[in-house]
């Protein structure tokens, strides 16, 4: 854990694809060939809410995103890891269009959801990205009441009819946060005031509010003691019933612990993909296996 | 083997891995000679040897002990993963395997040294030349099977778990050996039951040695072929040798 959370530190630039090295050469400086860069494993699922295919990002003419081809399975954990840089953060940045923010930024490719375009013009952003929803490292509830933090979106999308409708919205999503005993007696009091645990749960609450179908976490537990962490992926198993889920880790414990389905990066190229189970025992490909022992530069 | 301990960002976990595998291999040299010694004692009526044998069993399983706590603690630390979790799960087994050898080699200790002290009777030349053989046998597998574990050659692995079989027809034909004698004079009888413990010993050297060797296969190609037909593995063998 320490690992990753003095990683990160220096890294975020690294991560939103600002400093993403230019071509396809290893840390030791050996060229890896078209055949190295082939995804290994299976990238399509049977039960696919998502299916990114040939899709590229770039930032200026950083190519940070190489042509990958990945579905998202419904009710299941994927996670995404790699060295910082590798693009596995601007990758689950594009499932709910979060690059469209940034100005350089330009994706070639599809993403579907439910078979239909995300990225098509007719495609309403905000609403594309409640059914899409994000959690991010450090955890962002808005200065206002828990309360607040999680009727803003049920409110601003209309979900709620009235005041007794937005109570229990509040609440359900609070309890299947795991966040509503703590916090029921205080509900006025500001979210900042929570620690950053209940902070992370409050900002899961407030994505589950607005009823999405995948939820997407961009490292949610660096910033969180081993115990906060331990509270989130019990959590994250427990979602995994309703919500498809993307996560983006540098803990490959943490991967390792949480997720169905692993898919490794390296430099913008998808490398490998597969079950969990396997992808840490005995990964195919020479690249993911001296990344998870821990042999990479 | 020296590439799994090698190449890790954090030079310490080289150093751990490095520690097994030579725990590994310096108790793979020590059962080696334990059943070395123990034929040996069989073949000469040696007690002083055989008494050896015994006395060094406490190092044998120290070493097991020793090398499995550390095993437990470089996971718990290290929480391996991929290739250097098979290394160390395989060498947990292989341990684990080696120490029964040395079982096997306090067995055949005993047959020239009983439990009581008392000397065991004197074994016929026709058992000590079987034994001597059949030793020869298991202990080059044992060997070639260590070896391959640590240059992770899956094709060497596979010759051992092929010997296997010849080593067993060995065993067969040893036991017909013996048989014929007991026919031949009844009054022999008590000193067969000792001679078939003894091969049948040997023999599970063998066993042992086929187990290190399958335990590489797990290692190099992360297949678990514990239970996998014999015949199989190294008709895959033969295919791969051809391939490459």
């Amino acid at each position: 854990m320490n690992n990753a959370v003095a990683e990160e530190k220096t890294a975020p630039s690294t991560e939103a694809g600002v400093n993403v090295k230019p071509s396809h050469r290893q840390p030791g400086g050996v060229d890896l060939t078209p055949q190295d860069r082939r995804t290994v494993g299976t990238v399509t699922v049977d039960n696919a809410i998502m299916s990114a295919r040939d899709v590229n990002v770039y930032y200026g003419d950083k190519h940070a995103i190489k042509s990958v081809n990945l579905d998202i399975a419904r009710n299941q954990v994927i996670a995404m890891i790699g060295p910082s840089g590798c693009g596995k953060s601007t990758f689950l940045r594009c499932l709910n269009r979060m690059n469209d923010t940034i100005e350089s930024a330009r994706m070639t490719g599809v993403i579907t959801m439910d078979g239909s375009d995300i990225y098509d013009r007719r495609q309403d952003v905000v609403q594309l990205r409640a059914r899409v929803g994000m959690v991010f490292q450090k955890p962002n509830p808005f200065p206002k009441s828990i309360y607040e933090n999680v009727a803003y979106g049920p409110r601003i999308h209309g979900l709620a009819s009235d005041r007794a409708e937005l109570d229990d919205i509040v609440q359900t999503s609070l309890l299947r946060a795991g966040l509503w005993e703590e916090v029921k007696d205080r509900l006025t009091n500001s979210g900042t005031s929570l620690s950053g645990g209940q902070q992370q749960r409050l900002c899961i609450a407030r994505t589950i509010a607005v009823n999405p179908e995948v939820i997407l976490m961009d490292e949610p537990c660096s910033a969180l003691d081993p115990i906060a962490t331990a509270r989130i992926e019990d959590l994250i198993d427990e979602l995994r019933a309703s919500y498809a889920i993307c996560i983006v880790t540098h803990s490959m414990q943490q991967a390792a612990r949480v997720s169905q389905r692993t898919a490794y990066f390296h430099l913008g190229d998808l490398i490998e993909v597969g079950e969990t189970d396997r992808i840490f025992t005995n990964p195919r490909h020479k690249l993911t296996e001296d990344y998870i022992t821990g042999r990479f530069g | 083997m020296s590439e799994i301990t090698e190449g890790h960002t954090v030079k310490g976990y080289d150093v751990d891995l490095a520690g097994l595998r030579l725990g590994l291999l310096e108790m793979g040299g020590l059962v080696l000679d334990q059943v070395q010694r123990a034929v040996n004692a069989l073949a000469s009526g040696d007690e002083a040897l055989a008494r050896s044998v015994l006395t060094r069993e406490e190092e044998v399983n120290a070493y097991d002990v020793r090398i499995d706590e550390d095993s437990i603690t470089l996971i718990a630390r290290r929480q391996p993963m991929g290739s250097d979790l098979r290394a160390i799960i395989s060498i947990a087994r292989a341990v684990s395997d080696l120490e029964r050898i040395g079982d096997e080699a306090k067995k055949i200790a005993h047959a020239v040294v009983r439990g009581d002290g008392k000397r065991s009777t004197r074994p016929s030349p026709q058992l000590a030349r079987d034994a001597r053989h059949m030793a020869r046998f298991a202990l080059e597998m044992l060997r070639d099977g260590l070896d391959a574990f640590d240059r992770m050659d899956a094709t060497a692995a596979v010759e051992v778990v092929r010997r296997d079989l010849e080593l067993n027809a060995e065993f067969q034909a040893a036991l017909r050996r013996l048989l014929t004698q007991v026919m031949e004079d009844p009054r022999r009888l008590p000193a067969m039951l000792d001679a078939v413990a003894v091969l049948k010993s040997l023999e599970r050297v063998g066993d042992h040695a086929k187990n290190i060797a399958r335990y590489v296969l797990y290692l190099v190609e992360g297949r678990d072929v514990r239970h996998e037909d014999t015949a199989v593995l190294i008709a895959e063998g033969a295919r791969k040798s051809a391939q490459s």
